[in-house]
């Protein structure tokens, strides 16, 4: 188990550092510059703002520069907002993005497995046939279309909730979340409905139903316990799913969450602000699918973590 | 027959039949490829077929639908802008009659505006048939799925190959490559590399298959290692055959129905990423249209003409729609085990 976290960790480094470099030397070549107007200034004019955001010295040690300080957790200064660093700027960013993702994971999961359950309990009914194709939904329309769908209906047609930005308390968080938990729903249903099915034909369950345990202890207590251990393994794809729709999700609901920063700051080409986002966005994911890949071993210990060959 | 006459009945016309044993496990049926079997259970998945016939009827609107209705997707009369739809026929119906909102009441835009011709579709706000750029849109950004599915399926079979069955020193490197690469979020490489590249077709195919590959060639990976060791590759080996035999006839057969259904999966994977990066602004650039590029132009427009974005809308949900259930058939018809 240590050798295996400890062989982890070194991946997670790896792959990191191997991330920063590719983004860092990307950001050089990228048409265009981060400083607006930079042509109109003069030669000494030119020489204070590169000095002054340290681009003024050769590419090697400016990699340096910049690894050192990530090192030490710093993502630089933004070339837009003024004197603003990258962490500021994400920090203050965070919350919004956060709350989106958590409320959509846990809705989307919950409002699945109850969907997966129905339709593994109904198999081949109608109710079966509904949550399959909802999920089937889920899974194909991509998150924009959804967003921007639920927005023209709900907000602009029937004036429910609000049509974006993030100044409505909680209701500002509805459509976007519903937006975001499609795929979580659409995945944990499909996922839940297999596992259950199979859970159900197994012994234990026509042992529990023998001894005389109603329908509903069957189906809450000995099967969704069982078939629950699996979709472990989706919440990885699912966090990444999340964040992928969080881009234009948020951009779509103008809310002022990290997604949208880091699509705002393509287009204005602000090369830190780029590189803070996606090494964020990167760590994030790298950490849920190791957090993720550890639960999986410590649910089902039947799960050798070791066994990398094969 | 009564029993006299059967009594009757002269001896020669009896035949004395010996029963051979070995008939009774004769196989009366011809037997049936790999091919013919999976065939047979896909034909019984109903919701796959249908997407099949969807999907066909999607992609033969994707190549005539432009030549349809005597419009051209790029040519742009702005005295016909922002048009909503009109359909001959239906237009009696009450519905795609013409009628859109202008500042707040509903107009009979067409003949406010003195055009006689039908937009069956509507017009964008440079006066474009949005029938006409719906099914170019349509058209490449199948292109840039099939492409970029090619790429994944070529790429990952190679290296998922090589790895698996060469084994020992060259499998090693190639994994651990491998595992350093699979913990980048291919979004953000995707993003990354469309920055760097000149915006097009081209761009976009590189920046899906750079990371693509890399599920197709640990699942191809895998699967060469479980058949290699097999008793029926060390007998082809004995009699002598190649690599080149055993790899093309033997392993390639085995692992062509995981391939397949991969790549199912990966089409609509790329649809969704070009449709994805057209509506954040880093896709295709105007005036080629793409599913993504007319969504995003659809959303700025969304309330004033809710069909520009609708269309778009609903043509890239049924093809992914459509991929899917195919997907899923054929993963029941192929790999009956692996049932999800």
């Amino acid at each position: 188990m240590v050798k295996y976290i400890g062989k982890r960790l070194i991946y997670m480094f790896l792959t990191m550092f191997l991330i920063a470099t590719a983004t860092f030397f990307l950001m050089q070549t990228l048409p265009g510059s981060p400083i607006a107007s930079y042509n109109k200034l003069n030669q000494t004019q030119r020489a204070i703002v590169e000095k002054k955001y340290g681009i003024d010295k050769p590419k090697p040690v400016q990699y340096a520069i910049y690894m050192k300080n990530l090192a030490k957790g710093d993502l630089g200064t933004s070339f837009v907002f003024k004197g603003k660093s990258v962490n500021d700027l994400l920090a203050s960013r965070v919350k919004p993005s956060f709350i989106l993702g958590a409320q959509a994971m846990v809705f989307g999961t919950i409002i699945g497995i109850l969907l997966g359950m129905l339709a593994a309990l109904k198999q081949n009914t109608i109710w079966d046939y509904g949550s399959t194709f909802l999920a089937i939904l889920g899974v194909s329309i991509p998150s924009f279309v959804f967003a921007a769908l639920l927005q023209y209906w709900v907000a602009t047609q029937w004036h429910l909730l609000p049509v974006g930005l993030w100044n409505d308390g909680w209701k500002s968080s509805i459509l976007p979340s519903i937006a975001l938990a499609m795929g979580p729903l659409a995945l944990s249903a499909r996922f839940i409905r297999t596992e259950m099915i199979e859970v159900l034909g197994s012994d234990y369950i026509t042992l529990a139903k023998a001894k005389g345990a109603n329908g509903f202890e069957i189906a809450f207590k000995h099967a969704l316990r069982n078939a629950l251990i699996p979709l472990v393994t989706v919440l990885g794809p699912v966090a990444a799913g999340i964040v992928t729709g969080s881009l234009v999700v948020e951009q779509i609901f103008a809310i002022p969450g990290i997604g949208e920063q880091f699509v705002s700051s393509i287009m204005t080409n602000d090369f830190a602000t780029i590189m803070g986002t996606t090494l964020f966005f990167s760590a994030l994911l790298i950490i849920i699918i190791f957090i993720v890949d550890l639960l999986y071993g410590i649910i089902d210990p039947r799960i050798r973590l070791s066994g990398g060959k094969g | 027959m009564r029993k006299e006459e059967l009594q009757q009945l002269p001896p020669e016309k009896f035949e004395r039949i010996t029963i051979d044993s070995s008939r009774a496990e004769r196989i009366t049926k011809p037997s049936l490829s790999f091919w013919q079997d999976a065939w047979l259970r896909l034909r019984k998945n109903k919701a796959a077929i249908v997407s099949m016939f969807v999907l066909l009827l999607l992609i033969i609107m994707a190549l005539i639908g432009p030549y349809l209705n005597g419009h051209d997707g790029e040519q742009q009369i702005l005295r016909h802008a922002n048009l909503p739809p009109k359909i001959p026929g239906l237009e009696k119906m009450g519905i795609f009659d013409g009628v859109g909102q202008l500042g707040g009441e509903k107009v009979n835009l067409y003949e406010m505006k003195k055009v006689d011709e039908y937009y069956w579709f509507g017009t964008d706000g440079l006066g474009r048939d949005l029938f006409t750029r719906l099914w170019e849109g349509t058209r490449i950004s199948l292109l840039i799925a099939f492409v970029a599915a090619a790429i994944d399926v070529v790429i990952g079979v190679l290296y998922g190959g090589i790895s698996g069955y060469f084994g020992g020193r060259v499998d090693d490197i190639m994994q651990r490559i491998v595992e350093i690469l699979i913990g980048i979020p291919t979004l953000i490489i995707v993003i990354l590399m469309l920055m760097i590249m000149e915006a097009g077709l081209t761009a976009i195919i590189i920046a899906i298959s750079i990371t693509g590959w890399i599920g197709m060639s640990r699942i191809v990976r895998a699967q060469i290692l479980k058949y290699k060791g097999q008793e029926f590759v060390l007998a082809s080996r004995t009699l002598g055959a190649g690599d080149k035999r055993i790899i093309g006839k033997h392993l390639l057969p085995n692992i062509m129905g995981i391939i397949i259904i991969n790549t199912m999966f990966t089409i609509p994977t790329a649809i969704f990423f070009e449709a994805f990066l057209s509506f954040i602004g880093l896709g295709l650039q105007p005036p080629a249209a793409s599913l993504g590029t007319l969504i995003n132009d659809g959303f700025k427009v969304m309330e004033h003409q809710p069909y520009f974005l609708l269309f778009p809308a609903v043509v890239i949900s049924v093809l992914m729609i459509a991929f899917n259930l195919i997907g899923d058939g054929l993963r029941d018809a192929l790999d009956p085990k692996m049932k999800d």
